[in-house]
């Protein structure tokens, strides 16, 4: 502990990081429980896959940066890796609510009135 | 560790766990298949904080492997629900 003052200001920092991470997944669950309707329900989720999970990860690479005394980088494949993999549930998801809500002709979006006309 | 950071991970992990808690009840009421299955995906990405949370928490390196198989395996695990919702079969 010989430079106490730098290892005090990255932990202020990790922490208010971290604070914001859990702050921003909380948040997003409760729009997730709260949201009246599927197509409203699936946009909180991605506040906790982005910005939440950036809060934590940069919130580690502070962390084990400093611990180690060299620039640890590592936790920036979660973020790779959820860049990735969550538009492609989400596609995939909304796709079946949307054939699914056609098929039983309930819960599906009004289509745009510029489609109404050109399949018309 | 200081007593700021640790209040922090407490704190932060408290704020997971409700979401979690939140997402569960979702899971649990949601009224069609597809609300289950969002409810799940944004369990499994609160699970996979909550592993690197506690990484920094113990300063070890293997809760990351552990987030980052969960973050593999719940990717897998989303796709084929959805999937399986999209078209009734997974493999075609």
């Amino acid at each position: 502990m010989t430079n106490s003052g730098l290892l005090l200001w990255t932990e202020g920092l990790v922490a208010l990081l971290l604070l914001a991470g859990g702050v921003l997944a909380l948040t997003g669950a409760i729009g997730l429980l709260r949201f009246g309707d599927f197509f409203q329900r699936m946009h909180p989720p991605a506040l906790a896959a982005t910005l939440s999970a950036a809060c934590v990860t940069l919130a580690s690479i502070v962390h084990f940066s400093v611990l180690e005394q060299q620039l640890a980088l590592y936790p920036l494949l979660i973020n790779a890796l959820l860049a990735i993999t969550t538009p492609v549930t989400t596609v995939l998801l909304a796709r079946a609510a949307l054939s699914r809500g056609r098929e039983a002709a309930t819960g599906v979006p009004p289509p745009l009135a510029a489609d109404e006309t050109s399949s018309e | 560790m200081s007593g700021l950071l640790s209040g922090a991970i407490v704190a932060t992990l408290g704020c997971f766990s409700l979401a979690m808690a939140l997402a569960v009840v979702r899971l649990l009421r949601g009224p069609k298949v597809q609300d289950r299955v969002l409810a799940l995906d944004f369990l499994y990405i609160n699970g996979m904080l909550v592993m690197l949370v506690l990484g920094l928490r113990f300063d070890s390196g293997m809760y990351f492997v552990a987030a980052l198989l969960i973050a593999l395996f719940g990717f897998v695990g989303s796709a084929a629900l959805a999937k399986f919702l999209l078209r009734g079969e997974l493999i075609e």
